[in-house]
């Protein structure tokens, strides 16, 4: 595990990206350790528009029809303590906030 | 010259028309905010620059989005709609109890005078406010806590709070409806509630004169008689001169009194609006006729109004809020349909011509008349 700080590149769904008016890949700064929360908590700091639309504005419950992926991992029905995996916290990977598949 | 702004909210994003005075050639702005559903778009009356926009999503949730310039740019504003204390339950489509749950605003209205002062209407049924410009929202949990609120039931859609009067008299007085609640009324500027529906007669409920669980669709006033208010329910056009105190059907010889939308005429407080929908399950005007059905006489006597609508094959719906009037004259009336058609009166309904023709499906439409 790396202690921080940590440079955290993260990969926002389009609509969250038109929400926080940004192109592209973001980097957001994590002090302590990283994990979903802490660049959860990062992300919706400096873009307060997302607050409420990942997770619930307790910061308790993430929405149904959103997804964590890391690594190639699916990291959606972990806690939001969970450390995220050393390639993300190095910013080698980043993490993926996605918007669920739906259709038919 | 004066004009309008017609401000449509669809399920893929939202649309602003604007029209000189005379109501003919308009300019087409849009989508806002793409791909999400937007409830409801409306204007300030205090501030005409100022527009309100509920953006819902079922993956991203709630954002409500203000724009200070007509509509051109826009700011997400506070998202946060927290119930009052422990929230409690409502009655599920079972029977059971059910905690209340946040979904969606579902209707937007703001002060009349403030305006930095919006109301807003959600799902589960409740009524917010915010004073700080959308920055924040509170609660006036005294409609849910007045005592029938554990006994309220959700609709077909959902229980949503959909409508919201402000009395242009004294703007403590606020009327709401909720689907499937009834309609409630307040006289202390949201602090304590009554329900307001005694003449309803409901069949789809155990008791058809219960004092709550109609299905209220919309409810409309004048603002010249604040007092006299007219319903479209589930089924049944309703009118009160009481302040909701009592109520009598004014269906009269309509071809079917269920219906979503009502609405008044801009400078006639006794022409009224409706759309009549073949039944609750066959949402669709009868016989494939698009037909508004408009009453000189506060109700009972109905004309159609076919003159520039489809008058064959024509299955779209009109949801409760997507009719609108301006306060042109001569008064100004306009729809949106499902099928994503807005039309547009500009002679109070004898004549419509669409605006669009193929928009997303459209949730609501309210007009601001600009000076």
């Amino acid at each position: 595990m790396t202690t921080g700080p940590h440079a955290i590149r993260v990969v926002l769904p389009a609509h969250l990206k038109k929400l926080a008016r940004v192109d592209g890949e973001v980097t957001v700064d994590v002090a302590g350790e990283a994990t979903i929360g802490s660049v959860l908590d990062a992300l919706e700091a400096r873009f307060p528009a997302l607050r409420g639309t990942m997770r619930d504005h307790a910061r308790t419950k993430r929405r149904p029809f959103v997804r964590f992926f890391a690594c190639e991992q699916d990291l959606s029905h972990e806690g939001f303590a969970t450390p995220l995996p050393e390639r993300v916290a190095r910013g080698t990977e980043p993490f993926l906030v996605v918007g669920a598949m739906a259709g038919g | 010259m004066s004009g309008v702004r017609v401000l449509v909210g669809t399920k893929k994003g939202a649309f602003v028309l604007t029209s000189d005075g005379k109501r003919t050639s308009w300019d087409v702005s849009g989508p806002h905010f793409a791909g999400w559903e937007i409830y409801h778009v409306k204007g300030s009356p205090a501030e005409p620059r100022r527009i309100w926009a509920s953006q819902t999503s079922g993956w991203f949730g709630q954002q409500i989005q203000r724009s200070d310039d007509g509509g051109k740019t826009w700011e997400p504003v506070g998202n946060e709609f927290a119930y009052d204390g422990v929230p409690g339950t409502h009655q599920w489509y079972d029977g059971t109890p059910h905690p209340w749950e946040f979904a969606r605003v579902w209707h937007l209205e703001p002060s009349r005078t403030d305006p930095d002062t919006v109301y807003a209407g959600v799902e589960d049924a409740a009524l917010f406010r915010s004073r700080d410009g959308g920055r924040t929202w509170n609660e006036l949990s005294g409609l849910r806590g007045h005592g029938s609120g554990p006994h309220w039931q959700p609709g077909a859609g959902g229980m949503c709070l959909h409508t919201i009067l402000l009395d242009p008299r004294d703007e403590k007085r606020i009327f709401v409806a909720i689907s499937a609640a009834g309609t409630f009324r307040s006289d202390d500027a949201g602090a304590t509630w009554k329900p307001i529906n005694r003449g309803l007669k409901s069949e789809g409920i155990p008791d058809s004169e219960a004092e709550v669980g109609h299905c209220v669709h919309r409810i409309a006033l004048h603002p010249s008689r604040p007092d006299t208010l007219f319903m479209q329910k589930h089924w049944d056009v309703m009118r009160s001169d009481d302040g909701g105190e009592t109520w009598r059907e004014v269906s009269g010889n309509l071809p079917t009194d269920f219906g979503f939308p009502i609405d008044v005429h801009a400078h006639e407080p006794e022409t009224i609006y409706v759309v009549p929908i073949k039944s609750d399950s066959e949402h669709f005007p009868p016989d494939g006729k698009l037909r508004v059905y408009r009453s000189r006489s506060g109700g009972n006597e109905w004309e159609p109004l076919t003159n520039g609508l489809p008058q064959r094959d024509c299955y779209v719906n009109v949801l409760r809020d997507a009719m609108a009037v301006d306060a042109l004259d001569p008064c100004g009336i306009y729809f949106g349909t499902t099928g994503g058609q807005v039309y547009a009166s500009a002679d109070a309904g004898d004549r419509w011509t669409p605006i669009v023709s193929h928009l997303p499906s459209v949730l609501s439409v309210e007009v601001q008349t600009l000076p």
